[in-house]
């Protein structure tokens, strides 16, 4: 049973998470910090070698412990430093995007996007809007465990 | 139904006589008639004990990892034609070794609910059932009663996949038609997803905390075959024995669904051994009808060869983004 | 004696509500347990519970104490003792016995103070069975199923709920709350008892008894072969312990977040992989050592430690709730006839 009847608060600071593959989109992260170009400090980048190590556990779990919003970060599908890594996680993020709306969570709590190494801007910039939108969507209530108090 | 029994006998009994195999697997009589139990028989002496009867919803195909990979002993097993998928999960998750099995397909016409004669019927006292084709008739210390088997058919066998066998090395008997009525089996799953966002978590958050963590779902299943779960591993962090909360409740159920999505082959064990009967079918037909949607038809289990959608991909695959829609 | 209209029971509900939190069995989403009554809660008097009443006194899952830590210093906390007052409404005879069976595990030195405090603040009111299933078997264990005892003994005979109190709790609850009861008689319910008893001798269990040999020979049930075949297609899973009443095994976790560790304890089942599981070796490695150890449990060991007292109330859940109808009563059955023991 929810624990209490918490209303998602939306007067509040975001916590993100990021799952960052290595080749592509954490090199863009450090594309976007040399260009100066900014993103909220309340997003955590994880470093994965690939989007593909993501376990949908992963993104569980970090919405258990806290998280508001959970982004994954990859190489544009074809481009992948593995080949083909990436090609797996459209199909593995696609079906927990699904399940999580059809348990009820919001929509866009969670997104997939492909960040290249030269795309600086677009890290900073997806970061940005993402933030923003966990913002309007209010304090993660239906996936926390409540025991984990911020 | 008897018929098929008696060659099920023979069939067992010539098996372990010959020596052809060490152990049969099937079903014998439990304390009343509606509890049979799987069982293994390993001299002729026990086959004849082997019954089959409208009462063996239990998949035996599970029981075959512990006699092909630790036993190592070549074993018979007697498999209804949704056992067929489940089996060739396990052997194509390379759980089980092919070579030292024995497929017997017998047909089957449906499996009756005992629960669906003391829930919605409300009997007590049930001394015996008695099956003559269609009719079934119910005894009791309280007044016997009788039903069709339509009626009274388990949740799963209103989705009988048919009586064709996806893996069998010997047929016995003639093919059986499981007669229900019409049923759709995603009509529950499209339902809810026509609910607004806030309906879907309260009735999920209604069936959930019914759990009590028992783990008869995933040890009944026959994807979920890891010799250790994480939910049982102390290092994995989500390791668990029951659920604090509703984010706990919501964890085991999610990620169970999604480690055996594409591997499910929608055979019900799960939602009927369910001692609280939380309707999992629905988490795991969601997962079937994305997959068929986003990544064509597919039924897991229909052979041992094809690969599982989510180890295998296309280079148009759709793309996982939030839905035009957005928030409700 | 006194009785209700059975049409009025939602105004006694209320007032027992009153004292105390109330407990009934409730049907929800399809299946009936133990819950808090609240004034829209769905009562069902007909079914067994799922679950059985052990939650209570027992809960799955409880926190103990609390660790903390503030630079280099350690705070411990202990968890309050509970103090409210708990009232049970609708327990049958078998779940009724089983509190009698959990006192001898955690009343004994040392003593649970959890489990205690809520025992004390228990009020345990009892229902008649009118209409036993054929699971049923507490006779066994020789429990009266028409007079189930507990603090305050309940039947639902035609229209009326009698009530009688039996215990000085039970005395003290019904004067809070008699005006909504009136005197009666209690020629209804003896009626009722003796046609339940008749249906009793007609059940497939009806003369279903735990050969006393087998509380006996510890070391010959122990090395038996029929654990092999009885063994062999348990899932091990924790159905029949979650469901059963007597079961009481639990293990204690820390849940961590941040500077603070949640000590808890919580439900464990010997059908567990890892419920031995120890630095040097899992005594207990494969599901005939677990399946055996947990009927060893019932039949054997708890009878030796308690004055020949089986560990079972007859309730019948394992029964119904085993995925592969593995139960007591054919371990008992397979045990009797086994040549070894």
């Amino acid at each position: 049973m929810l624990e209490t009847n918490a209303t998602e608060n939306k007067n509040y600071e975001p916590l993100i998470v990021a799952f960052c593959c290595n080749w592509c989109s954490y090199a863009g992260a450090d594309g976007a910090g040399n260009a100066r170009k900014s993103y909220p400090t309340n997003v955590k980048i994880i470093r994965v070698p690939c989007s593909c190590r993501v376990n949908p556990l992963f993104v569980l779990r970090a919405f258990q412990r806290g998280a508001d919003g959970v982004i994954l970060c990859g190489c544009h599908p074809g481009d992948c430093h593995y080949t083909s890594g990436n090609y797996y996680t459209r199909r593995r993020m696609k079906l927990l995007m699904g399940m999580l709306s059809y348990l009820g969570v919001e929509e866009g709590r969670m997104r997939v996007e492909w960040v290249s190494a030269a795309e600086g801007n677009k890290f900073s910039e997806t970061m940005n809007s993402f933030a923003n939108h966990i913002k309007s969507l209010g304090e993660n209530v239906k996936l926390r465990d409540l025991r984990c108090k911020k | 139904m008897q018929k098929i029994a008696e060659l099920m006998k023979k069939e067992a009994i010539s098996l372990l006589t010959e020596k052809k195999v060490a152990n049969v697997l099937g079903w014998k009589t439990g304390e009343f008639f509606y509890d049979n139990e799987a069982v293994n028989f390993s001299t002729p002496e026990e086959a004849e004990a082997l019954v089959y009867n409208e009462f063996c919803p239990s998949n035996l195909s599970k029981y075959l990892i512990a006699k092909t990979m630790i036993e190592k002993a070549p074993t018979a097993v007697f498999v209804k034609p949704c056992d067929t998928y489940g089996l060739n999960q396990l052997i194509k998750d390379h759980r089980v070794n092919r070579d030292l099995i024995t497929v017997i397909g017998v047909p089957c016409s449906g499996m009756i609910d005992i629960n669906k004669i003391k829930t919605i019927h409300k009997m007590k006292g049930i001394t015996g059932v008695e099956v003559d084709g269609d009719d079934v008739t119910v005894k009791s210390v309280y007044g016997d009663r009788k039903f069709k088997k339509a009626d009274l058919l388990l949740k799963k066998c209103m989705a009988c996949k048919g009586s064709d066998y996806a893996i069998a090395d010997k047929e016995l008997g003639e093919r059986m038609e499981c007669k229900h009525a019409p049923f759709d089996k995603f009509a529950a799953v499209r339902r809810l997803e026509g609910l607004t966002a806030q309906e879907r978590f309260a009735f999920w958050q209604k069936e959930l905390s019914k759990c009590i963590r028992c783990n008869a779902c995933r040890n009944i299943c026959p994807a979920c075959s890891c010799e250790q779960c994480i939910f049982d591993n102390q290092y994995s962090a989500v390791a668990g024995k029951a659920n604090a909360n509703s984010a706990e409740e919501q964890m085991f159920h999610i990620i169970r669904a999604f480690h055996v999505a594409g591997r499910c082959t929608d055979c019900g064990e799960c939602a009927r051994v369910c001692p609280q009967h939380i309707k999992l079918e629905l988490l795991n037909r969601k997962f079937i009808s994305d997959i068929n949607k986003f990544y064509g038809e597919y039924q897991a289990g229909a052979d041992a060869e094809t690969k599982a959608p989510l180890v295998d991909y296309t280079f148009d695959d759709v793309e996982p983004t939030i839905s035009a829609k957005g928030v409700k | 004696m006194l009785k209700i209209a059975k049409a009025k029971l939602p105004e006694l509900f209320t007032s027992l509500a009153a004292q105390g939190v109330l407990y009934t069995p409730v049907k929800m989403e399809g299946v009936t347990n133990y819950a808090v009554w609240t004034d829209k809660a769905k009562v069902d008097l007909d079914n067994q519970t799922t679950r059985s009443a052990k939650d209570v006194f027992f809960p799955q899952i409880e926190n103990v104490m609390d660790f903390e830590k503030a630079g280099l210093k350690l705070s411990v906390q202990q968890r309050m003792i509970p103090d409210q007052t708990n009232i049970i409404f609708g327990v049958r005879g078998c779940d009724a016995r089983s509190f009698e069976i959990l006192d001898k595990v955690f009343l004994k030195d040392p003593i649970d103070e959890f489990y205690k405090a809520r025992r004390e603040h228990g009020v345990i009111i009892t229902l008649a069975c009118s209409a036993p299933d054929e699971t049923c078997f507490c006779h066994t264990y020789d429990i009266d199923a028409t007079a189930p005892g507990g603090d305050i003994t309940t039947w639902l005979v035609d229209g009326d709920l009698y009530w009688e109190a039996n215990t000085e709790k039970g005395k003290a609850l019904t004067e809070k709350i008699k005006g909504a009861l009136t005197e009666a008689d209690a020629k209804a319910v003896e009626a009722q008892q003796a046609a339940t008893k008749e249906i009793m001798k007609k059940l497939p269990l009806a003369d279903f008894k735990i050969d006393p040999k087998i509380p006996a020979n510890l070391e010959k049930v122990f090395n038996s072969s029929v654990w092999k075949q009885l063994s062999s297609t348990c899932i091990g899973c924790c159905s029949c312990t979650y469901v059963c009443p007597t079961c009481h095994c639990y293990d204690v976790r820390d849940f961590e977040v941040d500077n603070k560790v949640e000590r808890f304890r919580c439900w464990d089942s010997c059908m567990n992989r890892d419920f031995t599981k120890m630095a040097a070796v899992n005594p207990r490695p494969t599901q005939l050592e677990r399946t055996r150890q947990r009927y060893m449990h019932k039949m054997v060991y708890f009878p030796q430690n308690n004055e020949g007292t089986i560990a079972c109330v007859g309730c019948g859940r394992c029964l119904q709730k085993c995925p592969v109808s593995l139960n007591i009563v054919k371990v008992e059955k397979a045990l009797e006839v086994a040549k070894d023991v």
